[in-house]
């Protein structure tokens, strides 16, 4: 069981929610419920489950109830129907004081207009999370000194929020969140309201910071890049109803409907996805054969060329043409002889830049992974057909 | 052509406030021995001292409440000014009743404030309460109140509550409900229980508004001592009383003076004081 389990969440604000939520399953639509009976449709039928270590955005525009989902998971709002279970408990059933113990032990939250406390200095703002938790003052000191340090804030120590700019006082919430110490971190539209220089800045670090920690974060935004950067997996929500979870390549890729395409049409593929998600198996590989059992193989596939690896990993390319003309001339004994240095590319690589080597090649480039091994290849062509946007294709078909 | 109902409401309360100093007339004589203990205890000290010391106290609360030697300065002045009014016996009396009717105002003004800013039961309640409060003579309660605990000064501290404490009420309310939600959010967020919520974010974030209500409730402590000297409080009230009785304009003038002298100084002081209260505590700058 993954750590965050919800499912079948919807919420409803209003006066009778039950009986509204009755209606919508009946077919009533949004609008209609609004104009009705007042009560507006915020979440319907939601389900996701979040592993642990895992940055799961969650994606919409405003009024498609991103930040009341976030809100559900540590029940600062209650669902009208569905459940939640996080770390196997079963969080609607936890009464008052079992929820503010959850709260302490699992969660922390960053917020869009930061939520400090504008009265505490910003070492007490950091360590309000370990003094909600009974820490010693002389603890929780020491301990939010070093997240003060770890944000970029060192000699901050005694300033008020009301001192900082937009963007400090955010390395303010994020040091906050982090030192109360907690396995989940919801950021809700975290860095919505700074300028967009400071705000990849602070998605750098915050990737940075998750490379280290391995925190399970539930990241709000309504900025497609920042959760394609983010994201190990998106969620996409349109008024109150998911369209799609998937990866950031998934969602580029295979956008499950019209508001999805939409949505992904203007971004720039070419340098959001990296060459991993695309690249396709390698036609050939050869590894200890002999000439002539790699020409069986060549011929047998079809393969005008192979990809030559050994225990070092990737070593280069043979064409059928250079191994009949060895066959022929007895010159080399195997393959890793003939075989020629050719361009590859990183696995982590993006488009962008594999793109220069895939149209200089005339066959398809070969694809490093982390260890040094083939791990795929990527041709033009396959290249073209991923920038190609999903409406074009569809209407070239 | 008009129902008689205010016959029998007459008779109704007449014999409700009866039966309440029959039965239990001795249980509010306690609470009237009560109050009037530390009102005395401090009637006799700030009388006794040296008002040299009086003065003195004043300068050092004005600038601590301030940091501004000007104002402080002036605050002295004003008080000194009493004295030159051949009135300082009579400011330390009152000063005495502010003190403790303040005080009592604020024990009952600021739990019930918070009680309405977190229900909406309580506040549905008790605000037509507080407007009857503000609304109704003080006439009315004062006769009962006479009857309960006697002439003096001690139903003179209770008229005085009764008609101050209202804007605390309300301001308190007003300042904790004002409180960024998003603050209250991330205090909940991060699993404040109500306790924790309430004294480490709500109250100090409602301070500047408590400190408005303290003062407002503490300016309409002041118009009241005149009502408060017919039932028997000493005071400068009373020499406005005794101004108007005698016929003598001048003397009611002098007392009036010492009034509006005193109510600067308080104003002056808790207002700078909760100005420089609010320097961190607005949601952002």
């Amino acid at each position: 069981m993954a750590l965050i389990e919800a499912h079948h969440l919807s919420k409803v604000f209003g006066s009778s929610p039950k009986r509204a939520l009755t209606l919508i399953k009946a077919g009533m639509s949004k609008d209609e419920l609004l104009a009705r009976t007042k009560s507006v449709l915020a979440l319907y039928d939601v389900s996701i489950s979040v592993e642990r270590g895992e940055t799961f955005v969650i994606m919409g525009l405003s009024g498609s109830g991103k930040s009341t989902l976030v809100r559900h998971l540590n029940r600062l709002i209650d669902p009208t129907e569905g459940e939640i279970a996080i770390d196997g408990i079963d969080v609607l059933g936890l009464s008052i004081r079992e929820l503010e113990r959850f709260r302490r032990q699992k969660m922390a939250m960053v917020f869009q207009r930061f939520g400090l406390l504008p009265h505490r200095t910003v070492i007490d703002n950091v360590s309000y999370g370990l003094e909600i938790g009974g820490v010693s003052r002389t603890e929780r000191r020491e301990r939010a000194a070093l997240w003060v340090a770890t944000v970029g804030l060192a000699g901050y120590e005694d300033r008020y929020p009301s001192e900082l700019s937009g963007g400090m006082q955010q390395r303010v919430g994020l040091a906050r969140a982090l030192c109360a110490d907690r396995e989940i971190l919801l950021m809700d539209e975290a860095f919505s309201a700074l300028d967009p220089l400071i705000r990849s800045q602070m998605q750098d670090e915050l990737m940075e910071l998750q490379g280290r920690l391995r925190k399970t974060i539930i990241f709000i935004t309504h900025d497609l890049d920042e959760a394609l950067r983010l994201g190990d997996r998106i969620a996409i929500l349109k008024d109150g109803r998911l369209s799609q979870v998937g990866t950031p390549a998934d969602i580029l890729l295979n956008p499950a409907d019209a508001y999805v395409r939409a949505f992904v049409k203007d971004v720039n593929r070419a340098r959001v996805l990296t060459v991993d998600a695309v690249m396709k198996p390698p036609p050939l590989r050869l590894t200890d054969e002999t000439l002539e059992q790699a020409l069986v193989a060549m011929q047998r596939r079809g393969a005008e060329i192979g990809y030559v690896v050994n225990d070092r990993g990737y070593h280069g390319v043979v064409t059928r043409d250079a191994v009949n003309a060895a066959i022929a001339s007895h010159a080399a004994p195997s393959v890793e002889a003939i075989a020629v240095d050719a361009p590859s590319i990183d696995a982590g690589a993006s488009i962008a830049e594999a793109l220069p080597a895939t149209l200089s090649s005339e066959f398809p480039v070969a694809v490093i992974g982390a260890d040094g091994g083939l791990a795929g290849v990527i041709s033009a062509d396959r290249v073209g057909q991923i920038l190609t946007l999903p409406e074009e294709k569809e209407a070239a078909e | 052509m008009f129902p008689d109902i205010g016959t029998p409401i007459a008779d109704a309360v007449n014999r409700f406030v009866d039966w309440l100093v029959v039965e239990h007339g001795a249980f509010f004589e306690s609470i009237a021995n009560a109050i009037l203990v530390v009102l005395v205890a401090i009637e006799q000290a700030l009388r006794h001292a040296p008002p040299l010391l009086i003065l003195a106290a004043v300068g050092l609360i004005a600038f601590a409440a301030s940091r501004s030697v000007l104002l402080s300065l002036v605050m002295v002045a004003l008080a000194w000014l009493i004295g030159g009014l051949g009135l300082w016996e009579q400011a330390m009396q009152t000063v005495a009743l502010l003190v403790v009717a303040v005080g009592l105002s604020i024990l009952l003004g600021i739990p019930i404030g918070v009680l309405i800013a977190r229900s909406a039961i309580a506040r549905a309640l008790i605000t037509p309460v507080l407007d009857l409060m503000q609304t109704i003579p003080s006439f009315v309660y004062l006769i009962p109140a006479a009857m309960l605990f006697g002439l003096g000064k001690v139903p003179a501290i209770l008229a005085t509550v009764i008609y101050a404490t209202p804007p605390l009420v309300r301001l308190t309310d007003l300042g904790i409900r004002e409180v960024d939600r998003e603050v209250i959010e991330a205090s909940r967020a991060f699993g404040a229980a109500r306790w924790q919520m309430l004294t480490g974010v709500q109250i100090p974030l409602a301070l500047p508004s408590i400190m408005q209500g303290i003062n407002q409730t503490t300016m309409m402590a002041l118009a009241m001592v005149v009502i408060a000297s017919m039932i028997g409080a000493r005071g400068v009230g009373e020499t406005v009383l005794i101004g108007l009785q005698r016929n003598d304009p001048g003397l009611g003038l002098v007392g009036g003076l010492a009034i509006v002298i005193l109510a600067v100084i308080f104003d002056r002081v808790s207002q700078a004081f909760g100005r420089r209260l609010q320097t961190h505590r607005s949601a952002r700058s």
